[in-house]
């Protein structure tokens, strides 16, 4: 019977083509609307790395002012970055599994073949555990081994550094000069940006890609060559830190740090660590601030330091909104269009239809009014999405957010197949109910 | 074939209650034809109605073929609608944007049969009243009385028990109506049950039975001619619309 419907419901939509546009155009435009929205709400939403959510742990401790939190909107959240005495000194437990310390430093790059000027890249100082812990594929090579605190000079280059060194190839072994001093490089990346940027949104959760980063240098590197962050650097109280050695033993606060415990006894005893290590610093006369010492999964990480938005939900609401009146447009034009056939389905009805037979034969219809709409809105979606990137040709970040993925067609097909349901059931129920003798005489 | 007994109908809206049919109470054997008469709002579409499971009632029973219909589901009287009983409207009914094959295959369709069966049957259905060449033809390419003979194909192609025909010749010259008899009486020849909804008194005179409605009620199933004379003597002729 579905390929009778189906018959019927394309002889009923040529029958008032203007209509039929109408409907499917504004099904068309409410999804639309919804895909370019959803499409950045879920590219911003997203965990990259969720798989690995309920082990790696974003540490912060709170080490700022007594009278004053870090963050005055939320009081209660310690801030995002570690001073360097105390990541250094939590990066000492061998309770995780893994433990990464890193800042972001400004590099230039040169000294490659063929190479005329420098190139100027983020660079993310870091320990090796770093790629494991994160799972960053690599294309060639791997990550540099040995001892964090007094690392080889060996770097990892992303894909794109190195296809602009070394036109993409292996250029493991090869050597380049990092800020002036010579590093060899160890590892190449595969395409790796994730969006959001979650170990590092202090830094730009959204960054473009020239502004994320490019290289990857051991931590060590960073006092070997008393290199300061490439971003602001944030100090509870006025301290002096006119030489290097000072600004190590500082309290301000420039280094994330990032452990992976893969069991719930493991956490445990890290944040018996934390707290042990913070009594021992209070005592001290540091830490004037209650105990809040955090271990933050990724999931969490990105909702308390607002990475989604509020704009994005409102816009993600105003988009359904949009398409809750495209829908209820819909319903309009479909009740009217039912009704005004009903003495058409009196005539069936007549002939042997069931209420439950009319109805899946107008379900049918919107169902095809539904699928055109849903798939004119996923062209529409895509062209949308490409006027963005347009609009927004000189933000790489709106650009790199803009992209129609697969998740993108599943929600279209899922909005469709709802506005379907939205859209045609009370229609479709109406006309099944009305009684058909009435119809049949009016003909 | 069609078995009512005290059967009511009241129609009601927040002002006014309006009986449609009051103890209604008539049977009709298999393979009569039967003419149902009276004046217009007496009730006759009403009984046509309920007799063709279109409109439930409110008190009395009715049995069809055998069966008692008075308290089927939705789906159990339209299986029985399909199986059992052929419209004839006296606007044809055609869905304008399907050929004829397909109004004629609308019923059947609804009876689930296989496409070489229903072919089978829509070509004898439009064979009997002699539009197979029209298979294509849209119903606004056919003349009223050609229109009519497809409605009837349609109603006949299902092979009911009963068929229920509201003046049908209501909307042709009297050419076409005697036409469209020819074939109803040809219909009935061979065995189909005809009840007739008609104010046409020739068009009634050629059933074997008659049946005069007022006011929701059989007043009379006496012979045409007999009923007829009495109607001329008391108030002369005319006919509106049931």
């Amino acid at each position: 019977m579905l390929s009778y419907y189906l018959r019927l419901a394309l002889h009923s939509l040529r029958r008032t083509p203007g209509l039929t546009c109408l409907m499917v155009g504004a099904i068309a435009l409410g999804i639309a609307a919804c895909i370019v929205t959803l499409t950045f709400y879920h590219a911003m939403s997203g965990n990259p790395i969720w798989w690995k959510n309920d082990v790696l742990y974003a540490v912060t401790m709170d080490s700022w002012d007594v009278n004053e939190p870090y963050d005055s909107q939320h009081p209660t959240l310690p801030p995002p970055e570690m001073s360097y005495k105390d990541a250094t000194y939590l990066a000492r437990s061998d309770i995780p599994r893994h433990k990464v310390i890193m800042t972001e430093l400004a590099g230039m790059i040169s000294g490659a073949p063929g190479q005329s000027v420098p190139m100027r890249v983020m660079t993310r100082a870091t320990t090796h555990d770093f790629f494991a812990m994160f799972d960053v594929p690599f294309r060639y090579g791997g990550a540099w081994r040995g001892n964090d605190l007094d690392a080889l000079p060996e770097i990892v280059l992303t894909r794109e550094v190195n296809e602009r060194l070394f036109g993409g190839s292996d250029s493991v072994g090869r050597s380049v000069l990092w800020n002036g001093n010579r590093f060899r490089v160890v590892g190449v990346l595969r395409e790796w940006h994730p969006l959001p940027r979650f170990y590092d949104v202090t830094n730009g959760a959204f960054a473009p890609p020239e502004a994320m980063d490019q290289a990857f240098v051991p931590f060590s590197w960073v006092t070997a060559l008393q290199a300061f962050p490439a971003s602001d650097t944030s100090c509870d109280h006025a301290e002096s830190v006119a030489d290097y050695r000072r600004f190590l033993a500082s309290d301000c606060i420039w280094i994330q740090m990032w452990v992976e415990l893969p069991s719930v006894a493991r956490r445990e005893r890290f944040q018996a660590y934390m707290d042990a290590y913070w009594a021992a610093q209070r005592r001290a006369g540091r830490f004037p601030r209650p105990l809040n010492n955090r271990l933050t999964d990724v999931g969490q990480w990105l909702a308390v330091n607002g990475v989604v938005s509020s704009d994005s939900r409102i816009l993600l609401r105003v988009a359904f909104a949009f398409l809750a009146v495209c829908l209820l447009n819909t319903v309009g034009i479909l009740l009217t269009k039912f009704l005004r056939a009903a003495p058409l389905t009196g005539v069936r009805r007549a002939l042997g239809a069931s209420r439950r037979q009319v109805f899946l034969q107008h379900i049918v219809e919107v169902a095809v009014v539904s699928g055109a709409g849903g798939l004119l809105g996923l062209g529409l979606g895509a062209l949308g999405l490409e006027g963005v990137r347009a609009l927004y040709a000189q933000d790489n970040t709106y650009g790199m957010l803009a992209h129609f993925d697969p998740v993108g067609v599943v929600w279209a097909l899922a909005l469709a197949a709802l506005s379907t349901l939205a859209a045609g059931l009370y229609p479709a129920w109406t006309i099944g109910r009305l009684p058909p003798a009435g119809y049949l005489k009016s003909r | 074939m069609l078995k009512m007994q005290d059967v009511s109908k009241v129609y009601r809206t927040d002002l006014i209650e309006t009986h449609a049919l009051r103890n209604f109470s008539l049977e009709v054997k298999s393979g009569q034809f039967v003419a149902v008469s009276g004046p217009s709002g007496s009730g006759k579409t009403t009984f046509l109605n309920v007799a063709g499971l279109l409109e439930t009632f409110d008190t009395g029973t009715y049995q069809l073929d055998g069966k008692d219909v008075t308290r089927l589901s939705d789906d159990a009287r339209s299986r029985l609608r399909n199986e059992k009983i052929g419209f004839i409207f006296q606007g044809f009914n055609l869905i304008p944007d399907l050929d004829i094959y397909d109004n004629v295959d609308v019923p059947l369709r609804y009876r689930r049969m296989k496409a070489a069966e229903r072919h089978s049957r829509i070509s004898k259905a439009l064979d009997l009243v002699g539009l197979a060449s029209r298979t294509k033809h849209m119903p606004s390419q056919l003349s009223g009385g050609q229109q009519q003979r497809v409605a009837i194909a349609r109603a006949i192609a299902g092979d009911p028990a009963l068929i229920l025909a509201d003046e049908p010749t209501g909307n042709l010259d009297s050419l076409m109506a005697r036409q469209v008899m020819d074939l109803l009486e040809q219909i009935n020849e061979m065995g189909t049950t005809i009840v007739l909804v008609t104010h046409d008194p020739e068009l009634a005179r050629r059933a074997q039975r008659n049946i005069h409605v007022v006011d929701g009620l059989v007043i009379d199933s006496a012979p045409y001619e007999r009923r007829i004379a009495a109607e001329e003597a008391h108030a002369g002729t005319g006919g509106s619309a049931a």
